[in-house]
Formats: C-alpha cells, structure tokens, sequence
C-alpha cells in the first residue's frame, strides 16, 4: 500500500466509459506525472483524486484511508489548476489565505503561514495586488502559494504551465523541480508535454484513450516503450517507425529494410529472443533519430553500430543539432546530426545507426517484442 | 469554456459519503426550487388552465362546462376576430421589415466612421427606454390632423397638406406601425451594429483585394454574415409584434371604429368586458402558439449550440 | 463587440458620405421630435397650444402643467394627479426588481456551475415564459390573486411581476456565469467553502456589470408595464402608465394637452434617467434579450 492508491478506478459518463480501470500505487515523496494527448483521461484522473468528479467503480485512497464520498476540502489536498483559478475580487494574501480561513484557522496562524509561504516564494512584495495586476508567471506562483500555504498530503497539478510562453514555462518548471526537492512533497501533474513529463517526474504514466498505456521511470518510459503509442508520443522529434522484414539468420535475427530500390540488413543484437518466431515477418522497427547520427557523432559506448548509405531529402539546421531527413523503408526517417555536420539536400552521405537502440514492436498488437 | 460542466462536487457514492458532501448536493436544487415552482404554476399552470377555459362555456366567471372546440368555430367566424388577426398581419410584417430596413442602413452608415456617432446613437436607442403608453400619447397628438403635423404645416404655408390617416379607418393601422417603428428601430441597430462591428475586419480587405466594390462587398460579404442579427431581430420583433397591446391601446384604442384592433386588444376586451371569457381564453391559445412557433425551434436552436 | 471595425475596409467619395450624414440627421430628428414637442408643448398655456403652433416654441413659458399634472389634474375622479400613481409605481417596482434579481442570481449561478441531469431542459421552460404572451395568464392570474386576497394590491402587482421577470434575470446571469472560470468554483471548493460562500464570496464580487444590466432592464420592463397594471391593480396600487392613459384618455372636460406633456414626461423620466445615466448597460440588456449574450 502506498501514500496515495488508486485502486482499479474507473470512470463513466452514462454508459460512456471514460476511464478504464486505472491503477497506481503512489509513494510519499513522489512526483507522479499523468502524460497524454487530449481527452486521453488525464484531467478526469486528476479530478477524481480531487474530489471534484466522483468514481465510478474501484478507489482512491490516501495515507490509506478511502477518499471516496470524501468532500474535496476534507482530503488535505492542494490543486494549482491550468488558468490558476485566482479568485479576481480578492487580493493576493486573501487568495492565498482563503482556504485557511474556510477552515476556520486563526487570523494571526493565517498570516503567519502567509508570509512563510510568500517568502519561499519571493511573492512577499505582491500581496497587497490583486491577481489582474500579476504577470503570468507571478499568477503561477500566487497558484501555488495558495496550494503551498496549506501543508497538504498531495499537490494536484493540473497543467499548470501550459498557460505561459516558452521561456518562462521552462524557468518555471526548474522552479517546481526545486520546490518538490526542498519540500519532498508528494505530487501528481498533469502534462501534455511530454518534456514536462521527462524532466519533472520521478514516474510518468502515458495515458491514452482511457488506458494507462505504460507506467515507469522516465527512462523506462523513453528507453523500452510498451507499445508503439508510448514510443512515439515520447520524445521529441518522435521516433522512426519503418516496416522491416525479420530474417533469422544462425542465432542473429536480421532486419531487413527497403531503400530505394535495395534493402539494407541490420543485425538485432539487442532483441529479446521472442524476436526470432517473427521469421519471415514483418515488424515494425523504432529507431530514436538521435540513434541515427553522422558517423562521427555516433555513441562511441555502443557495442553495435551500423553504417548504411542514404541520400539526403531535406537538412534542417536548429542551432545545437542538424536534422536531416531521409527515406527508409519506404518512410520519411528523421536523423540527428551534429550541428556543424557537413550535409546538404540530395547528397548521399554515410549514416551511422546505433542497433542497441533499435526497439521492435508487433505491428498488429503495437506492443514491443520483448 | 464548455456551459456544461459536470457538476463540480463528488457525488455521494461509494461506501460513505460525509454528510456535508450529501448536504451540498441538495443545496442546489433547493435553491432553484422557488423559481421553477413559480414558473410552473404560474406560466405552465396557467396555461393549461386558459387552455381547459378555452374548451369551456366560461363567460363572466370561469365555468367548467365542456364546450370542444365550440369557442374556436365562433371565434374565427367573428368579424371582430378576423378583423385583428389582418391587421396584425398588416402591423407585424410592416413592423417587422421596416424596423430591420431602417435599423439595417442607420447601422450601415453608422459604421463609416461617422463623427459625432458616440451622440447619435443614444438619440436612436433613447425611445426604447420609454413606454408605449408615453409613445402612443406623444405621437397620438403628433397626428391629431387638429393640432399635430397637419396643421403645423398648415401655419407654415402648405395648406394642402393631408396627414389624417390616425382618423381615417383604412389607414390608421399604419400610424401604429409608425409608432412602434419610431420605438424599437433603434433598437434593430444597435443589433446590427454589434454585428458589424464583429466582422473580421481581414475578411474586408481580402474581398478588396479581390476586387469587391462597396456595394459587393456588402451585399456578398458583409450582410450575409449579419445572419444571427437578422434571425434575432425577426425573433425579437415578431413577438414584440404579437404582444402589442399597451401601444395600440394609448394611440388609438383600437379605433377608429375597429381599424386598429389586434389579437391583444380583442382578447382584453372580450374576457373583461363583453364577458366572453371562453372566446377570449381560445383567442389567448391562437396567439400563444403563434410565438411558440417562432420561439420555440429558435429557443431550441439556441440553446443547443451552447452545449 | 470586438474591436475591429468594418469601416477602415470601406472608401467612399465625399459625397456619398454627404448623404450619409444627411440621411443619419434625418433620422435623428425623426426620433428627437415626439421627445421636442412633448417638452416644449408642456411648458405652454393651454391657448398657446390649441391656437397656435406645436413646433413654436411658447410665447409664455409655464411650469403650471408640470404642477398640475403632478398633484392636481383630474385622474379617473379624483383630482390627485400622478403623484400618488408614481409613489405606487415606486412600491411595486423595487421590491419587484429586487427579488427578480436575487433569484435570477441565484438561478444562473445554480444553472451553471452545480449543473445536473435536467437542468438544460428547466432553463428552456424558464425561458420560454419570458416569451408567451401574458394574454394566456391574465384569466388564471386575476382568479389567483382574488382568492389569495392580493387583488388589487401591490403585493400581488409585485408577484406578478417577480414571477415574469424571473425568466430574463436568469437568462442574464446565467450567460454571464457561463463565461466564469468553473475552475474558480473548484478551487473554493478545495478550500473548502461550500454553495453559499462560494456565492457570496466568489461569484457576487465579479457580478457588478450584470447586476447592473438585470436591475435596469427589470426597472425599465417593470415600471413600463402597463397590461399588468390595468388588469390587477386599483386606486391604491395603480402603477404610473395606468394612471397617464387614465389621464389622457379621460373624456370629461376641457382636453389640457399640456397638462399631458408634462405627465407623459414625468411617465417617462425615470427610465430616462436611468437610459441617459447607464446607457450603456441598457443596451447590453436588451442585446441580451435576444438571447445570444
């Protein structure tokens, strides 16, 4: 039993099941990150944590004691919501202080806390404002003041960033990072993004469709996907997903993949053995684009590199790496270069393919050949 | 955001619900219990009831004798009856058109930048502030031939001039029409005018581009996208007219002779005064379910696509 | 209304605009002049006008009118003028406007943030009845108000009007609510403030403008009504409008039109008043009357 349990949970609109059975075991201290696209059912788990929409069937526990039926403010929890839900009449110590005095603390305990909180926060100088007259990223940190000053079991976090520009959404979250380092609070976030996902949590559920979809570190989560969805939901620019026919060649299993008017063969090394009942099948293969690297860029840890040929359709400069994107298995593969890497359209250039990385998944199940 | 949101709070279930959280979950309803029991017995009950009245033999109390449809068969072969029902047919689809014309163009032309528009806008808008009785009583005078319009051109030298339609039974219902024109077009523009001013100025100059002359871009861009002002219009107006009672009532009482009668004032006078409660309760049915006709598919509409 | 403005795509030659301006005076002066005639024919003797010019201005000016149709003109029998009508318009209409918009308040907040199975189809009814026409309850309603004893009564004229009012007091809040953050409501939530408290503490704070439009389109509809007034009311609750028309209409004597004017105006001047001091809200309530917020 962990600090925060949800227990087969599932959640129904009519006869519109939502989500589907979810079940995770949350540890005190942790910082649990719910990630998917859209209507995934991230908001609604959050929600049901909350108290604010109700569970179907199954549980939520915390510190073991069942929370359903539970009105939301008896939880001893704290949510930081999307638009941070400020409340726009009151100032920013009121807004703070609100739900201490709802629950009938102290004046003098009220601003005690208030002012502890402000200072973490450096928002001291703000609280005689009311939230119209904050920036973004002060409204941020007046949310989670307002969830700080309570001392609670667990913070909700209900894509709290997603509101603020690029710059300041990444300052921000270093800032959430640091606070849940100090504090050792227990937090559950939901994200659509997926770097939010990566550089936040201690564990990341992926989530689609009303499934938890895999549920893991993140480099569980980047390094062995579950299934094609998670492998290519995570990471940035997604990974390659080409179709590639398994010859089982002595104890190798080989992949072969067209190109052109050829085929490239690649040894999977790094499979599990279930890989060789796939003789004579195709799979589809996932390669990272940073697993696919000018030569000279390669992992020079890795125990297996490949080296094919392939021309050059598009290069495409960002600053710190040089994507270029060529054609494999009949697909757009994208690979990651080295900035200075010298590379033009319709050049034929040697590219270096990192096998131990190479990942291959069932193409009906979606799931990964383990 | 979405209008319908999951009611926020958990719902008692599970295996114990607090107290609090089962309080909160009726505190809702109760609130809003009031005003739906008023509205049901009072809106919904009442209409059923004038309903029954009307299937009944009521004249000067309410009666409860069964009657069917008789009140209906005397009703529509009442000249008296047929003569409100065309003149509100001459009144509101007068009233209608000309309040959207007028109310269209002023807000055409109010939207070219016009000095002085924050001035001549309340001046359009003011009459709506007032009521009928106060307009049926200005213009009531206006057009007294006597003292009115007439005879100030009369002083000023145009002896010939006529203006004595409010007098005059084949045309005094179009000197209702004028009042209630003069009392609600400014209202019709200010309509029109929000939905201009809504208008992706972009659009504009793309169909500029593309050649469009003032007149083209108007009538091809610009008023079709005035759609939801013109449905709304027609909606608001067509039971404003329907309902017109107050108005006829201070400019001419319904006269001369019966030249102004409408369904509201026939309704009045045949419950209250001729004491013919059941004919008057089936007059009230007619003009009920001639809004609901209207209202009711545009209420629908409506409030489905706020969903 | 947004910003952009249709007009910066449209060129016109100079006279066109020309006739702009000419066809927009015309109309201003359209409905500027029942307003003039009424002003200026108020303030003349009783000679001036029925000798004279409507659009002169007076020879004399008077403020007699004014004073007779305020405490002396002939209103049915008794010679009161309108004062007594306008302290009864009074009555009835604060208390009147007053509870339509509590609980149109009330309605709008329940219909949009403790929303439930239903409660699309409850405000649809609501709705609905702002629109019938009150032919179809003036039967029903004289019976109710006689047995209940607040015939003739101003408690009665206020209930009536409360009952009818409740419909567009709850379209107006309830399109104003739906446009506040329901994030707000669950973050009171989690701290714990109940239905109540989140009412008065959240949601009543951000709610001036709407209050605003709700409690002068009540007052205008209100104190404008006149169906309700002929129909239910006597001497001691009769509204305003009832007692003008009462006054106008009247067939004895000698017809002072100017002693009209001037009770017309005073009909009129308090909605007026509110026009010209909160136009700008009057406006949004009647946008809103048709619906879309």
């Amino acid at each position: 039993m962990g600090f925060l349990d949800i227990n087969n949970a599932t959640k129904a609109y009519g006869s519109v099941e939502v989500l589907h059975k979810v079940d995770i075991s949350v540890e005190e201290g942790e910082f649990l990150v719910l990630v998917g696209p859209s209507g995934c059912g991230k908001s609604t788990l959050l929600n049901m944590i909350a108290g604010l929409e109700e569970i179907t069937t199954g549980e939520i526990a915390i510190k073991g004691e069942t929370m359903n039926g539970v009105h939301p403010s008896k939880r001893n929890i704290a949510m930081v919501f999307q638009s941070y839900a400020l409340y726009p009449n009151m100032t920013v110590g009121q807004n703070i202080t609100f739900g201490l005095e709802m629950h009938g603390t102290p004046k003098a305990e009220r601003d005690r806390a208030m002012n502890e909180v402000a200072e973490m926060l450096q928002i001291t100088q703000l609280l005689n404002r009311k939230p119209g007259q904050l920036s973004g990223g002060q409204r941020q940190r007046v949310a989670m003041g307002r969830a700080l000053v309570r001392n609670p079991d667990v913070f909700l976090f209900d894509e709290p960033l997603s509101n603020l520009d690029a710059k300041l959404r990444v300052d921000m979250r270093t800032e959430i990072k640091k606070l849940h380092q100090n504090l050792g609070t227990t937090i559950v976030y939901v994200t659509h993004d997926q770097i939010e996902a990566m550089t936040l949590s201690t564990r990341i559920a992926v989530m689609n469709g009303g499934y938890v979809q895999q549920l893991g570190t993140p480099k569980e989560i980047y390094d062995t996907p579950a299934n094609i969805f998670v492998a290519s939901f995570m990471g940035s620019p997604s990974m390659n997903l080409l179709s590639a026919k398994i010859r089982v060649e002595g104890d190798r299993a080989m992949a072969d993949i067209t190109q052109g008017e050829g085929t490239v063969s690649l040894a999977m090394t790094n499979a599990g053995p279930r890989l060789k009942t796939y003789d004579g099948q195709t799979i589809t293969l996932g390669i990272r684009p940073e697993s696919i690297t000018d030569p000279d860029g390669a992992d020079r840890h890795s125990q297996h590199i490949e080296t094919i040929q392939a021309r050059i359709d598009v290069t495409e400069p960002a600053g710190s790496d040089t994507f270029v994107t060529t054609t494999l298995g009949g697909k757009d593969c994208i690979a990651r270069m080295r900035a200075d890497a010298d590379v033009r359209a319709g050049q034929t250039v040697d590219l270096a393919i990192n096998m131990e990385k190479a990942i291959p998944f069932d193409p009906k199940t979606e799931n990964r050949i383990a | 955001m979405t209008a319908t949101s999951q009611a926020p709070v958990a719902r008692a279930q599970g295996p114990r619900p607090d107290f609090r959280t089962r309080l909160q979950e009726w505190i809702p309803k109760l609130v809003l219990s009031p005003s739906v029991a008023l509205i049901f017995v009072f809106v919904y009950g009442f209409i059923l009831f004038t309903l029954y009245l009307s299937f009944t033999d009521s004249r000067i109390l309410p009666s409860y004798g069964w009657v069917g449809f008789e009140n209906y068969d005397k009703l529509f072969r009442l000249s008296h009856w047929t003569i409100s029902v065309t003149n509100l047919a001459i009144f509101a689809s007068l009233y209608i058109v000309i309040c959207t014309l007028v109310g269209l163009f002023l807000a055409i032309f109010l939207d070219q930048k016009i000095k002085g528009e924050g001035f001549i806008r309340p001046i359009y808008l003011y009459p709506m502030a007032l009521s009928f009785i106060v307009t049926g009583t200005a213009w009531k005078w206006l057009l007294d031939p006597g003292i009115g319009l007439e005879n100030t051109m009369h002083l000023w030298g145009w002896t010939s001039f006529q203006f004595d339609w409010i007098k005059n039974r084949d045309y005094a219902i179009y000197t209702v029409v004028l009042a209630a024109v003069w009392q609600s077009s400014g209202f019709t523009m200010a309509m029109f005018l929000a939905g201009l001013r809504g208008i992706d100025n972009e659009i504009l100059k793309a169909a500029q581009m593309d050649g469009a002359s003032n007149w083209q871009l108007y009538r091809r861009i610009i008023i079709p996208q005035l759609r939801p002002a013109f449905l709304s219009a027609f909606v608001i107006l067509s039971h404003l007219a329907i309902k017109s009672y107050d108005l006829v009532i201070a400019l001419t009482g319904g006269g001369p002779g019966r030249a102004t009668e409408l369904p509201a004032t026939f309704m009045y006078s045949y419950t209250f005064t001729r004491n013919q409660m059941g004919i008057g309760a089936s007059s009230a049915v007619i003009m009920l379910m001639t809004i609901a006709a209207i209202m009711v598919p545009y209420l629908y509409a409506e409030l489905k696509e706020r969903k | 209304m947004s910003v952009a403005s249709s007009d910066s795509a449209v060129r016109m030659s100079r006279f066109t605009r020309t006739l702009i301006y000419l066809f927009l005076l015309l109309f201003a002066l359209f409905y500027l002049l029942p307003l003039f005639v009424m002003v200026v024919n108020s303030l003349k003797p009783l000679s001036e006008i029925t000798g004279g010019n409507m659009m002169a201005l007076p020879q004399v000016w008077t403020i007699e009118p004014w004073l007779a149709a305020w405490s002396t003109a002939q209103i049915g029998v008794e010679p009161t003028g309108l004062r007594p009508y306008f302290w009864n318009s009074i009555k009835m209409v604060v208390p009147a406007v007053a509870i339509s918009t509590i609980l149109g308040a009330l309605n709008g907040y329940v219909l949009t943030k403790w929303s439930f199975r239903g409660d699309k189809i409850l405000y649809g009814l609501m709705l609905f009845a702002c629109f019938i026409p009150f032919q179809m309850v003036l039967i029903p309603m004289a019976r109710v108000l006689g047995v209940t004893g607040l015939a003739g009564s101003t408690p009665g004229l206020i209930l009536v009007h409360v009952v009818y009012g409740i419909g567009f007091s709850t379209l107006y809040f309830r399109n104003y609510y739906a446009a506040f953050p329901t994030e707000l409501v669950r973050a009171a939530q989690i701290d714990g403030a109940g239905f109540f408290r989140i009412f008065w503490r959240i949601m009543l704070p951000s709610s001036g403008p709407i209050i605003v439009v709700c409690v002068i389109w009540q007052f205008t509809n209100i104190w404008n009504d006149f169906l309700f007034g002929a129909s239910f009311a006597d001497f001691d609750s009769q509204p305003m409008t009832v007692a003008l028309n009462n006054l106008v209409q009247s067939s004895t004597g000698v017809k002072e039109y100017n002693v009209h004017f001037a009770g017309a105006i005073l009909a009129a001047l308090p909605t007026l008043l509110v026009y010209i001091v909160a136009g700008r809200y009057f406006v949004r309530g009647l946008m809103a009357g048709s619906v879309k917020g």
